[in-house]
């Protein structure tokens, strides 16, 4: 939470004026006690009217400022808290914009967007909170203390001492409870997940008849969620009780010694009335500061959240040359970085023994994959479920850093690239067909911001999109709902292609992207890529030999180990994995060829 | 549900806990009571306090010892009061939260089906939660404010009717002036409200979608738009947080006005003698402790309609209809699967299947095809009664499936869903999740006839990682795989398929199609299906269009027939 509040720095008039004019409010209230004893002391005692009336137009007065001073302070607390939110947002969304693959799945979507929304609005509220009225507390306590030094030391002595022992109860049980209540909000996160879990899973569960454990799951997380609202409850409700009886301990001690003070004639009556009054104004001040304690904390502990994603180190570093070396060679053992210069020099992608290891895991997701590609070669990437295809091909815009070997694209390995200019190269068409609210132009217009209409058509036409683009209503300004909701799939994954052709790449990946289209559609697509530019490098990554039958090179991978690389034929022949792949779809396609666009929706 | 049943079922709740509501309840009148005395004897002592040389010692130390008895009592009665009451709500609130569960898994598919996951869960927490705070506080605050008021009045009217007048004239100001800006603040919380709507809806986008915007490089451009909406935001949460925050500046300038007018009108009193000083402290004391009391009301009154708002979603969830009672009697299956003359449908008005007879002999294979969205899991939810038919019977063994219990038709029943799911838990867990009894041994020969083993073996620790909620961190592929160990590990008499193998790679599903192949000798098995030899090989073929089934019949049959599997073996196949 702490280094949240530099982002406080763009409102420091504001913050430092909210308190400001909540101090004049309480000063102006901490007159009011004086003003009485005055009226009891003066206007009572010679039975003076007029002064009596004096006076009590100069509380009205006092309230008046007070209304004015707190309406001020209310409006730079809430300019300064709305605004703080709105900069934390504008960083966070900046920050999490900018982490790559690896650090999204580690974190999940759904907790990032949590904390970019409710997570804000409690922050928001906290520091609101706090600059109007957690404040106003101290101010008002220390101020009590203050104007009853100017009404007698010895008394004002009995709040020297009241004060820290009341400081100790709130912040003792403040401290305490915190933690707690972050443990309580982590026993409602079992207790959603839990619930969360049986709606998804409804009819597994009923499947495997499996109710009765799972209410007897669900009662163990509530029952220890009740012990935990229970055990929290018992200390918070410590506080009121402690607090009223400290300040009445406090009262009784000032008044007799006012009682002494006033027969020794060095007190008067109405005086001891004016530090009664402070004393009171203490006891209401802390009530209040009591029931906005979970507010803050809450805050706090949402604060703490939001910064645990600021502190994760924001994505993509560009290195420079002889960083990119200097972790080379640390990664793999040796000092001999001699061996690049074996690469050829028209090479347009080099797998140079490139290897991966999410963070966490126990094996190598892909290990010393080496491979040159020429510009203007196909190459196809086959393999199963998990064998790291993706993976591999994720590795050339960087979405997920080599933990061993590296990248070169051009020649440059690619962590030296400034992102924008790596990107610039690549086409890249991922595995789920994600589309954005907006025309089918915008969608297309994300490749290329200032594609023509006959550019967008084209790319169209290449993607084999055209037909039904062309038959939706508004062509190219027909919207797409948010996430393609109204576009079949097969429909999605030709706009996906669209959207990455139209900006003439120079290399192009097909991340499994024609899972939805039926083979001769796919054919026409790999037909008219092929005739799009010659100087294209192309990856196609799929499962279906058919796919990648006629790139010049097919690489195939199995549990994140290169098998095999070289043409159709020269697999068939050599590479026993490759061969069982084919077979297995020879299998299917003899019966006829099966349809995938079918299963996927 | 109206508001009088619903307080009435929240009183069931609580009822349980009688002892502690009469223990708070008495523990917050003499709290309150006790407060309000504390100043009179302030007052008390004051006016034994004259002047130099004028001071009663002895009957000041004896108002003090009371005082400070009273302050202990107060004390202590505060205490158990708030004890009290967080006791009764947190037990009232994990009652409901649990009889909402139990409820989860006794409704009826039809009703949990027509629900969002999202509404539901908002219900059992969110709801329950906003529902606690609005108890507490009502116990809490009204009870206690609404005594202060009362207790206050008797006590200022006690020392001076007049005064009290005064106090009682002003303070209403107070609650008009927190209604005004209530009113007037509405439509700009509904423009915050709005607008905090749109910006969510571009995080969701943006962030569910950011490997597209990073691959684009569109990260400029989204955040302009991110902005943009971030600006607007400001701007009218600016405004709504202002102006509904003048509530509080404004009530308390009403109870300055209130205090100064006492101070006025009492000190005029004291000089005719009226009242004594030490009185006149007192009601200054109460006058403050007066108008206090409403502005917490006012809160509590729309936190506790807030309250009772969410009680009446939880009851509504907590009293639907919960599906019909089990016959208690078992069937021992025995792969026999009749259908007779079946008609169902979702809603009324839009009858699906009509007279459906199929019967089925043990072994056989029912292959169900049709395009997508034709229904195809409408006979799985048949024939595990997920959903009951219409009219016309279903029965096992003779038997109709109604007239057995769920649990023994549904063991029968070996099911891998198109939805791979899976439970936050430890990858043994869910293997076992049909015998939990099984022994580590059985597990693995279960993952390993399923081709899990493989990569279960190279995943950190093994079967006991622990994978997140939805699979966490697993490929759609394994946790495909891990579903069809879970069946793999009980072998019920009988199968249902459901697009099981559609993402899988060929290989591993080839392999798959073997271990099924074993797995369903001998069992009757319904499967939708996709691959042509799956659909081939089938005894029966189920057609299905538009939610009903059109055509039945073997691949042979069903071509010679010229229909609408003709049409769409041709264009799929």
């Amino acid at each position: 939470m702490k280094k949240l509040l530099v982002y406080m720095k763009h409102y420091k008039k504001e913050t430092v004026l909210a308190p400001l004019f909540k101090m004049l409010e309480a000063s102006f209230e901490l007159f009011v006690p004086l003003v009485m004893a005055a009226i009891v002391d003066t206007g009572i005692k010679n039975a003076d009217i007029p002064y009596i009336l004096k006076m009590g137009l100069l509380l009205v007065l006092l309230a008046v400022i007070g209304l004015g001073t707190s309406v001020t302070a209310q409006f730079f607390s809430a300019k300064a808290a709305v605004g703080f939110t709105a900069k934390i947002k504008h960083v966070l969304f900046e920050h999490i914009q900018s982490m790559n693959y690896a650090q999204v799945d580690k974190a999940g979507t759904s907790t990032l967007i949590t904390r970019l929304t409710s997570d804000m609005n409690q922050v928001q509220s906290g520091v609101n909170l706090v600059l109007r009225l957690f404040l106003r507390s101290p101010i008002v306590v220390f101020g009590a203390m203050i104007m009853a030094f100017t009404i007698d030391v010895k008394a004002a002595l009995i709040f020297v001492v009241t004060i820290p022992l009341l400081s100790i109860v709130v912040f003792g049980i403040m401290l305490i409870s915190i933690p707690l209540y972050k443990k309580v909000q982590a026993a409602l996160d079992r207790v959603l997940g839990i619930t969360r879990e049986n709606l998804s899973g409804v009819r597994v569960i009923r499947a495997f008849c499996r109710e009765k454990e799972e209410q007897d799951r669900f009662d163990g997380y509530n029952d220890n969620l009740t012990q935990l609202q229970l055990f929290v409850g018992k200390i918070s409700a410590l506080m009121n009780p402690i607090t009223y009886i400290i300040v009445n301990v406090a009262t009784i001690v000032l008044i007799y010694t006012g009682a002494v003070q006033v027969d020794e004639g060095i007190l008067t009556r109405g005086e001891v009335i004016a530090l009664v009054n402070y004393m009171s104004q203490i006891l209401v001040e802390l009530v209040k500061l009591a029931n906005l304690i979970i507010t803050v904390t809450k805050a706090v502990a949402c604060g703490n959240r939001i910064q645990a994603v600021l502190d994760t180190p924001a994505g993509i570093r560009v290195y420079t040359e002889e960083e990119a070396i200097a972790e080379l060679q640390e990664n793999s053992g040796s000092t001999d970085v001699e061996q690049c210069s074996t690469i050829t020099k028209d090479a347009k992608v080099v797998f140079e023994h490139a290897t991966l290891r999410y963070p966490g895991a126990g094996a190598d997701s892909l290990s010393d994959v080496h491979l040159e590609v020429k510009q203007g070669e196909t190459i196809g990437i086959i393999g199963g479920t998990g064998s790291g295809k993706s993976t591999l091909v994720q590795m050339i815009p960087r979405f997920y850093d080599a933990t061993g070997g590296r990248v070169l694209v051009d020649g440059r390995d690619v962590k030296t690239y400034e992102p924008e200019k790596l990107i610039e190269k690549i086409g890249m068409v991922p595995q789920k067909a994600m589309l954005f609210a907006g025309t089918i132009r915008d969608n297309i217009c994300w490749g290329k911001e200032d594609a023509t209409d006959e550019e967008i058509w084209e790319a169209l036409e290449s993607a084999q999109a055209k037909d039904f683009v062309s038959e939706k209503e508004g062509q190219l300004d027909f919207e797409v709902q948010q996430g393609g909701r109204n576009l079949s799939g097969g429909q999605k994954q030709r706009l996906t292609i669209a959207r990455a052709l139209v900006k003439k790449p120079e290399i192009l990946i097909l991340d499994d992207s024609a899972s939805a289209l039926d083979y001769a559609t796919d054919a026409a697509l790999r037909a008219a890529i092929r005739k799009l530019d010659e100087e294209m490098t192309v990856f196609i990554v799929s499962q279906r030999t058919a796919s990648v039958l006629h790139a010049d090179r097919i690489i195939v991978l199995e549990d994140g180990d290169v098998a095999g690389i070289g043409t159709h034929d020269e697999l068939l022949s050599t590479c026993e994995v490759y061969r069982e792949i084919h077979e297995s779809q020879l299998t299917g396609a003899k019966h006829g060829e099966e349809k995938d666009g079918v299963k996927h929706e | 549900m109206n508001k009088m049943s619903t307080v009435k079922q929240i009183f069931q709740y609580v009822k349980k806990h009688t002892f502690f509501l009469v223990l708070s309840v008495l523990f917050a009148a003499v709290s309150v009571v006790l407060t309000l005395y504390v100043p009179i004897l302030i007052g008390d002592a004051v006016d034994l306090i004259l002047s130099a040389g004028a001071v009663e010692f002895a009957g000041i130390i004896k108002i003090l010892t009371t005082i400070a008895v009273c302050v202990g009592l107060t004390g202590l009665a505060q205490w158990i009061m708030n004890v009290c009451n967080n006791r009764i709500t947190y037990h009232v609130v994990h009652d409901i939260r649990e009889s909402a569960f139990d409820k989860l898994e006794k409704l009826p598919l039809s009703y949990l089906d027509t629900k969002t996951q999202g509404d539901v869960v908002s219900r059992i927490i969110t709801d329950v939660d906003q529902f606690a705070d609005g108890l507490l506080m009502g116990f809490t605050q009204f009870f206690t404010g609404v005594v202060t008021i009362v207790g206050t009045l008797l006590f200022m009217l006690t020392i001076h009717p007049g005064i009290t007048v005064v106090v009682i004239v002003i303070t209403p100001v107070s609650l008009f002036v927190a209604a005004f800006i209530a009113k007037r603040t509405y439509s700009m919380f509904q423009l915050q409200s709005k607008t905090r709507g749109e910006q969510t809806a571009l995080i969701d986008e943006m962030i569910g979608g950011q490997k597209v915007v990073q691959a684009f490089g569109r990260q400029d451009e989204v955040l302009g738009q991110f902005d943009e909406i971030n600006t607007r935001l400001q701007d009218c949460s600016l405004r709504a947080t202002f102006f509904s925050s003048l509530t509080n500046p404004c009530t308390r300038f009403v109870n300055s006005l209130v205090y100064a007018a006492v101070g006025i009108s009492g000190a005029a009193l004291a000089i005719r003698g009226g009242i004594t000083v030490g009185q006149l402290t007192s009601f200054l004391s109460y006058a403050n402790q007066y108008t206090k009391p409403f502005n917490e009301i006012s809160g509590v009154v729309t936190e506790l309609q807030n309250a009772l708002a969410c009680a009446a979603r939880i009851f509504e969830f907590i009293n639907a209809e919960p599906e019909s009672e089990d016959v208690p009697d078992t069937v021992e299956a025995d792969g026999h699967v009749e259908l007779s003359d079946v008609v169902f449908s979702y809603v009324p008005e839009r009858p699906l299947i009509r007279d459906f007879n199929l019967k089925v002999e043990p072994g056989q294979r029912i292959a169900i095809v049709g395009p997508t969205g034709c229904g195809k899991t409408t006979v799985i939810n048949l024939l595990m009664r997920f959903y009951d038919v219409k009219e016309g019977s279903i029965k096992i063994a003779g038997k109709d499936i109604r007239n057995i219990t769920r649990k023994n038709l549904r063991t029968s029943f070996g099911m891998v869903l198109q939805d791979t799911w899976l439970r936050a838990g430890t990858i043994r867990d869910n293997i076992a999740m049909g015998k939990p009894d099984a022994t580590l041994e059985e597990v693995i020969e279960a993952a390993k006839a399923s081709h899990a083993h493989s990569f279960i073996k190279r995943l950190p620790q093994g079967y006991d990682t622990v994978i997140g909620e939805d699979g966490g961190n697993l490929s759609q592929g394994q946790k495909q795989l891990l579903c069809i160990a879970r069946v793999m590990l009980c072998l019920p008499p009988m199968l249902i398929l459901d697009e099981a193998t559609s993402s899988i790679d060929t290989r591993t599903e080839i392999r798959i199609q073997k271990a099924f192949a074993t797995m369903m000798q001998g069992r009757t098995s319904f499967i939708v299906a996709h691959r042509l030899s799956t659909i081939m090989e089938a005894d029966v073929i189920l057609v299905m269009k538009d939610g009903n089934i059109i055509e039945q019949g073997n691949h042979e049959t069903l071509l010679a027939q010229g229909g609408f599997y003709k049409t769409l073996y041709e264009s799929q196949f």
